[in-house]
């Protein structure tokens, strides 16, 4: 068995009162795709903000293939190899798509200074490679349309040769055409060995793209299962119930 | 990506010069002739033009940071007094500390007043973005408080005169560079911006980028140099009343000149100058992409400090005195410039350029209103209401372009 990729350990959270995450236990393998299910306000988005870096956990721990890291801002995340596709497109739409794209990472010229033409090249070879086509760089991505927003964040992630790829709900605001593209992107990542976790309200998308699935419920996980291994009735019970059916075993981290 | 387009968008598109720029540029030249109309030839004349020079370079000077701290997301309304503060302390050291007549005096006051801007806008910077009170609150308690400090520092006594080397950065009678050397830095500029569009043509063709076709390139170097040629010509054309030598660039323009220049290097170039557009456009998603979103806007709050000592500074030379009231009422002056120059206050729009345009347009209808001899109340009206009609048409303007309602 290969090591996990992530693994995180009974990771707690609140925030005031709020109970938002109690002792999540969740993992990825490299090439797998893990799909995170749960109603509104289950702590999906938070348990990836945490190991994105954007909210600093309560306890808990966490471990990149085996080693324990302190992941305490987004610097320190994608230090580590993680890219985050969050949930509300984290774009600053006054900006062209080579200064999202490398927002907070700007190449350099030798004198320090950013070195838009060589920004606005690696750019367009990363759409290049997620056949998308722009007519203009040059204009401000609140401009564009989801889809092609939606791929400016995922060729951010492209682009640095991530290894862990966060994606909460990267269909919400597309169409089904759009949709599809993101679909294959995800197939062809996973491909290459990088390891996936995606939030999604759509169970026909998580059965298509993930290897197996994560319910939560409350801030708690009910169970993980090989999409496999489960039908999509039985998950939805699951999401809904936040019990697990009576003759299903709980496959937890095995593979 | 369209061919050669013969539409008038097409035309200006080659040229490189946008829509809103040309819609500034014309308002600009209308206020002109209509002033001149209306004061029987006074406006158009070379010595007023030279005023009108030396009397934006206080507002134009902290327009290049509001405009940043705008884009930011944030307001500062206490420019205006920081500047009387910083012309207070610095005449104070001047006057009544520093040694009379001695070499030292004059650059160890810009040092001076350079730090106390400093202070006073990392002071605020530190409220805003470490102790999280809105800009807008620790700005407005600023404009009380260094207001107050300009008065207290000598309980309200002007202190006068200042250094003669001093007053030459105020653009006075001697506060100018004369012909010879107006002439110099006009062609150096000429020369330099052709070197640059050529420069820029090359790196563009070397990376496989659309570049803008021959004609377009030539009309545009073309109006730049009629620009930088025909306003050494204007400011050479006014002499000395006295001596009738040309008075050449006034000092405080080539101080306004050599910010604007720094700024905008620094916007276009710099990741600080990014960051501060990102964070207008988005701060959650600048501080997600691991920005230290906080360093940026302090930074930029003692940045506009420095911009107000400048200021400060150009202000008590043109004076000749430090007093208490010195710079009231800039920071409307200076807000107005940056939102006629299309500075947007949803914040992550706006440009130094732009905000100089508004600067000017804003000293024109100043000046304009003096030499016909309005009353003072009826320029306030005149002018507020300017304000709320730009604005009006600049958010019908963006509404017809954007699809989006952001
Ligand atoms: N920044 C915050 N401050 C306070 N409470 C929060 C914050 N973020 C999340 N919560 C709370 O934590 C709980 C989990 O929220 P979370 O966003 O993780 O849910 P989710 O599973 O992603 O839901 P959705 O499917 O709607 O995106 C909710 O009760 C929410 O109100
Ligand atoms: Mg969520």
């Amino acid at each position: 068995m290969t090591q996990p990729l992530v693994e995180m350990r009974g990771i707690s959270k609140h925030f005031g009162g709020v109970v938002a995450l109690e002792d999540v236990t969740v993992n990825l393998f490299p090439g797998e795709v893990v799909g995170l299910l749960g109603h509104n306000g289950a702590g999906k988005s938070t348990l990836i903000k945490i190991l994105a870096g954007a909210h600093e956990p309560d306890g808990g721990q966490i471990l990149v293939n085996g080693q324990p890291v302190r992941i305490d801002s987004p610097r320190a995340a994608r230090g580590v190899g993680i890219e985050t596709i969050y949930q509300t497109l984290a774009l600053a739409d006054n900006l062209d798509a080579p200064a999202n794209l490398f927002l907070g990472r700007e190449l350099r010229t030798r004198f320090g200074m950013l070195d838009d033409d060589r920004m606005e090249q690696a750019t367009r070879a990363v759409l290049d490679r997620l056949k998308i086509k722009l007519r203009s760089l040059k204009m401000p991505v609140g401009q564009m349309s989801g889809g092609q927003r939606q791929a400016i964040a995922i060729g951010r992630a492209i682009h640095f040769e991530a290894k862990i790829l966060i994606m909460d709900e990267p269909c919400a605001a597309l169409g089904p055409e759009e949709t599809a593209m993101v679909g294959n992107l995800v197939k062809e990542l996973k491909r290459q060995g990088i390891g996936i976790f995606l939030i999604s309200h759509d169970m026909h998308d998580v059965f298509d793209l993930a290897d197996r699935v994560t319910v939560m419920k409350g801030g708690k996980v009910v169970g993980t299962y090989r999409t496999s291994d489960v039908s999509q009735d039985d998950v939805l019970a699951m999401i809904i119930s936040g019990k697990l059916p009576e003759a299903q075993m709980d496959l937890g981290g095995g593979r | 990506m369209g061919g050669p387009d013969s539409t008038a968008r097409g035309i200006l598109q080659a040229i490189g010069i946008d829509a809103r720029v040309l819609a500034m540029l014309a308002a600009l030249i209308a206020i002109w002739l209509a002033f001149h109309a209306l004061t029987d030839g006074l406006f158009l004349t070379p010595r007023n033009l030279w005023n009108l020079a030396v009397q934006t370079s206080v507002v134009g000077v902290l327009a290049t940071g509001m405009v940043l701290i705008i884009v930011a997301r944030h307001i500062d309304l206490s420019v205006g007094s920081v500047l009387g503060f910083v012309g207070m302390t610095l005449a104070v050291f001047q006057v009544t500390i520093f040694t009379p007549g001695a070499g030292w005096n004059t650059p160890a006051t810009i040092g001076v007043a350079l730090a106390v801007g400093i202070a006073a806008g990392a002071f605020q910077g530190w409220w805003i973005a470490y102790r999280l009170v809105p800009a807008f609150i620790v700005t407005l308690a600023g404009l009380l408080m260094f207001r107050g400090g300009a008065w207290m520092l000598t309980s309200g006594r002007t202190l006068a005169p200042m250094e003669p080397d001093f007053q030459v950065l105020g653009g006075g009678l001697t506060g100018a560079i004369g012909a010879p050397a107006s002439w110099a830095l006009g062609l150096g500029a000429s020369v330099i911006v052709v070197a640059l569009a050529l420069r820029g043509r090359q790196r563009k063709a070397t990376f496989g980028f659309p570049v803008r076709p021959w004609w377009g390139e030539i009309v545009r170097i073309g109006l730049w140099l009629a620009a930088i040629l025909g306003f050494v010509a204007t400011m050479n054309s006014y002499l000395q009343p006295r001596t009738s030598i040309p008075m050449g660039i006034p000092v405080p323009v080539l101080i306004l000149i050599a910010i604007v220049l720094a700024m905008e290097v620094m916007t276009r170039t710099t990741a600080f100058g990014r960051y501060i557009y990102a964070m207008g456009g988005n701060p959650e998603a600048t501080r997600l992409s691991g920005v230290d979103t906080r360093k940026v806007t302090f930074i930029l709050f003692a940045l506009m400090g420095a911009l107000a000592a400048v200021a400060g500074i150009i202000a008590t030379a043109r004076l000749n005195a430090g007093t208490n009231s010195t710079g009231e009422l800039a920071e409307l002056s200076v807000i107005a410039a940056a939102v006629i120059g299309g500075t947007s206050l949803a914040g992550g729009v706006g440009t130094i350029s732009g905000a100089i345009l508004g600067a000017i347009i804003m000293q024109s209808l100043q000046n304009g209103m003096v030499l016909m001899g309005l009353p003072s109340a009826l320029q306030s009206v005149i002018i507020g209401a300017v304000l709320i009609i730009a604005v009006w048409i600049d958010v019908t303007y963006r509404r017809r372009l954007t699809r989006s309602p952001t």
